[in-house]
C-alpha cells in the first residue's frame, strides 16, 4: 500500500526511489493512492454501465446466452401499456410530491427561522422521520391506513361518523396514500437545507431593506427568494429525482402485492425490480433503466441550465 | 439543546412578543408534534400487548417491554440487526478510508491527469443505481458474490459524493502545514494520515453519519442480492413480513422500533454534527 507498491522489484531498495526528483516522487504517490479507486470506479461503475447499455439491446434472461436484438426491447417499451400507466405513476408522483413537499418545506422553514424559542427542539421533530428506516416506517403508516378497529386516520374519522377510507386498498387512493409517507420521509431534510440557505443570506441586506421601507412581502419576494435560488434549485433537483427513483415505501406497503391494487401505485423503480427479478427479463429490464437514466439526466441538465441562465 | 438556541436567526429581543409570532410558533410546534406522531405510535404500539393494540391512546394502558424480549430472543431478527451493524459499519470504515485518500489526492497532489479522474469519479453521479443492479447481479453470480455479505457491500465501498466532499475540505488544509510535515521526513502516507486527516475531522463526522445512515436504511440492492433469510439486513428481513389478517402488529411495530433506535441514538448524540453536516454537504453538493 505505502513503498511497495511504489518501487520495482529489481531496484535495490531506496537507490532508484531517492533518485527521483521530489514532483516525480510525488506523482508516484498519487497514482499510488489513486491505484484502488480507479480499480473501483473502472470495474463498479464505469464498466456497468456501458454494460447496462449493451444489456437493453439483447433478450438475455440468465438462463440462455444474451443475444443481440437491437431496438427490440424499446420497440417493446413503447407499446406495453403497462409501461405507459407506471410512467404516469412514477409523473405523478413528481408533479405533485415535489412541489408539495417544496412549498411545505419552505413554509417551515421560513417560520421556523425566525423562532427563536425551542428552536432546536423544534427542527428536531421535523428532521427525526429523515433519519427512520423507509422499510420499518413502512409498516408504522400501514397500520395507520388500516380500517377500524386498528388504523389511526379511521379510527379518528370514525369518532365524528365519517365513512371508513381503504386507502391502500383502493385504486384511487393508494397512491396518495404513500406520496404523503415520502413527503413526510424527506420533508426534514429540506427544511434544513433551507434553513441553512436562510441562514447564508446576509443579514445587512434584510436591514437596507427595512430602511427603504419595504414590507414582509416584498422582502420575501424581491430578496430571499432570489438569493435563495441556488437552494431552491438544488432541493428542486433532489427532491424530484428522489420521487423519480421511488422504491422503498411502495415496495414496503404494499407488498403483499407489489405496486398496489391492479398496479394503481407501481412507479417505474418497481416495474424495472420486478421485470429483472421476478420475470427475470433481463434485457428488457435493462431497456427501463436506461429510460429512467435518460429522464433523470434531463433533470440533472436542466438544473445546470437553470443555474448558468442567471 | 437549550430553551433559546444560540444559533437562532436574530438576536433576543424581549417585550416585543406579538401574538402573531405566538400563533407562529404554536403552529410549528404542532406541525412539529405531528410530524413524529407515527414514531411515537411506533414506540407506543411496541409497548403494548396484543389485546391493547385495539385501544388507540399515545400512551398505553400496562406499558411492558416482553415483545422486545420475544423479538430480541427470535434468532433470525437478532441475527438481521448484527448483519445491518457489521455491514453499516464496515462500509462506512471504507468510505472514511478510500473517500479522503481520492479526496486528499485530488486536492492537494499535482499531477496529470487529475482533473481528468476527478471529472471521471463525478461523473458516476449521474448514473442511477437502478442501471447498475443488473449489471453488479451478474457480476455477482460469475464471481459467486450473491447473497454474502461482500456481495451486499461492494457497491458501496467508495462514493463519489464522499470523494467530493473530502476533496472540498482537504482544500481549505494549508499547504504549509504539509510541508512542515515533509521537511520533517514524514512520507506521503503519513502526512496524509497524521496530519491532514486530524484537521479534517468535522467533514470525517459528517461523512460517516451519512454513510452510516445511507447503509443502515439501505433497501434496494440488499433485496436484491440476498436470497437466504440468515444474510437479509433488518430492512430486507422487516420488509419479508407479510400483512394478512392475524398480523402481530405489536411485534412488526417492535421490530420497526428496534430498527429505528440505533438512528435516533445517533442522532441525539450528534445532533449539531448531522444537522451542521447536512447544511454543509447540501450546500457544498
Amino acid at each position: 500500500m505505502t513503498h511497495g507498491a511504489t518501487i520495482g522489484d529489481a531496484a535495490p531498495k531506496g537507490r532508484v526511489w531517492d533518485r527521483f526528483p521530489i514532483r516525480t516522487k510525488r506523482v508516484i504517490w498519487a497514482w499510488a493512492f489513486l491505484a484502488l479507486p480507479i480499480i473501483f470506479y473502472g470495474w463498479i461503475r464505469f464498466y456497468p454501465t456501458f454494460q447496462a447499455f449493451w444489456i437493453s439491446f439483447t433478450d438475455w434472461d440468465i438462463l440462455k446466452p444474451a443475444q443481440f436484438v437491437g431496438f427490440e426491447n424499446y420497440d417493446k417499451l413503447i407499446h406495453d401499456p403497462a409501461f405507459w400507466k407506471v410512467f404516469r405513476n412514477t409523473f405523478t408522483y413528481l408533479i405533485i410530491g415535489a412541489p408539495v413537499s417544496l412549498v411545505v418545506a419552505f413554509a417551515v422553514a421560513y417560520y421556523l427561522d425566525r423562532v427563536r424559542f425551542m428552536h432546536g427542539f423544534i427542527r428536531a421533530l421535523y428532521f427525526l422521520p429523515f433519519l427512520t428506516t423507509a422499510a420499518a416506517l413502512a409498516w408504522v403508516w400501514r397500520w395507520i391506513y388500516q380500517p377500524v378497529p386498528i388504523g389511526l386516520i379511521n379510527g379518528f374519522l370514525a369518532q365524528f361518523g365519517i365513512p371508513q377510507q381503504t386507502f391502500l386498498k383502493s385504486t384511487t387512493q393508494a397512491l396518495p396514500a404513500i406520496m404523503v409517507t415520502a413527503i413526510w420521509a424527506g420533508l426534514g431534510f429540506q427544511v434544513i437545507i433551507f434553513l441553512a440557505g436562510l441562514r447564508a443570506i446576509p443579514q445587512t441586506f434584510y436591514e437596507a431593506a427595512r430602511i427603504d421601507g419595504l414590507g414582509e412581502g416584498a422582502i420575501l419576494r424581491k430578496i430571499t427568494l432570489p438569493l435563495l435560488k441556488p437552494t431552491t434549485v438544488f432541493l428542486v433537483v433532489f427532491s424530484s429525482i428522489g420521487f423519480l427513483r421511488i422504491f422503498d415505501q411502495v415496495y414496503n406497503m404494499t407488498s403483499n402485492d407489489p405496486g398496489g391494487p391492479l398496479g394503481s401505485t407501481k412507479p417505474i423503480v418497481l416495474m424495472i425490480y420486478q421485470t429483472a427479478f421476478s420475470s427475470f427479463d433481463m434485457g428488457y429490464a435493462a431497456a427501463q433503466t436506461v429510460v429512467l437514466f435518460t429522464i433523470l439526466l434531463i433533470v440533472s441538465l436542466l438544473q445546470l441550465w437553470v443555474l448558468r441562465s442567471r | 439543546m437549550t430553551a433559546i438556541a444560540p444559533d437562532a436567526g436574530q438576536p433576543l429581543k424581549f417585550g416585543r412578543i406579538r401574538p402573531g409570532q405566538i400563533l407562529i410558533w404554536t403552529v410549528l410546534l404542532l406541525g412539529g408534534l405531528l410530524m413524529i406522531t407515527p414514531i411515537l405510535y411506533m414506540f407506543s404500539t411496541s409497548l403494548k400487548t396484543a389485546s391493547q393494540v385495539y385501544d388507540l391512546r399515545l400512551i398505553p394502558a400496562a406499558p411492558s417491554f416482553d415483545n422486545y424480549v420475544k423479538v430480541l430472543s427470535d434468532g433470525n431478527f437478532m441475527r438481521w440487526f448484527l448483519n445491518s451493524s457489521f455491514i453499516a459499519i464496515t462500509v462506512t470504515l471504507s468510505n472514511l478510508f478510500f473517500d479522503s485518500m481520492v479526496g486528499y489526492t485530488l486536492a492537494k497532489f499535482e499531477f496529470r491527469g487529475r482533473y481528468f479522474i476527478f471529472l471521471a469519479i463525478l461523473s458516476t453521479l449521474m448514473i442511477p443505481t437502478e442501471m447498475l443492479v443488473i449489471p453488479w447481479y451478474l457480476m455477482s453470480a460469475q464471481l459467486h458474490w450473491l447473497d454474502s455479505y461482500w456481495g451486499i457491500m461492494f457497491p458501496g465501498m467508495m462514493t463519489a459524493f464522499g470523494t467530493f466532499l473530502m476533496k472540498q475540505f482537504f482544500e481549505t488544509v494549508p499547504d504549509d502545514f504539509l510541508e512542515a510535515a515533509r521537511i520533517d521526513g514524514l512520507n506521503e502516507f503519513q502526512i496524509w494520515w497524521k496530519v491532514a486527516m486530524p484537521l479534517v475531522a468535522p467533514a470525517l463526522s459528517a461523512l460517516a453519519i451519512f454513510t452510516f445512515l445511507g447503509n443502515w436504511t439501505a433497501f434496494f440492492w440488499p433485496l436484491i442480492v440476498t436470497t437466504s433469510r440468515e444474510l437479509y439486513t433488518l430492512p430486507v428481513g422487516l420488509s419479508s413480513f407479510s400483512d394478512a389478517q392475524d398480523t402481530r402488529w405489536e411485534m412488526i411495530m417492535t421490530g420497526a422500533a428496534l430498527a429505528t433506535i440505533p438512528t435516533l441514538i445517533v442522532f441525539l448524540v450528534l445532533q449539531r454534527f448531522i444537522v451542521r453536516g447536512v447544511m454543509l454537504a447540501g450546500l457544498k453538493g
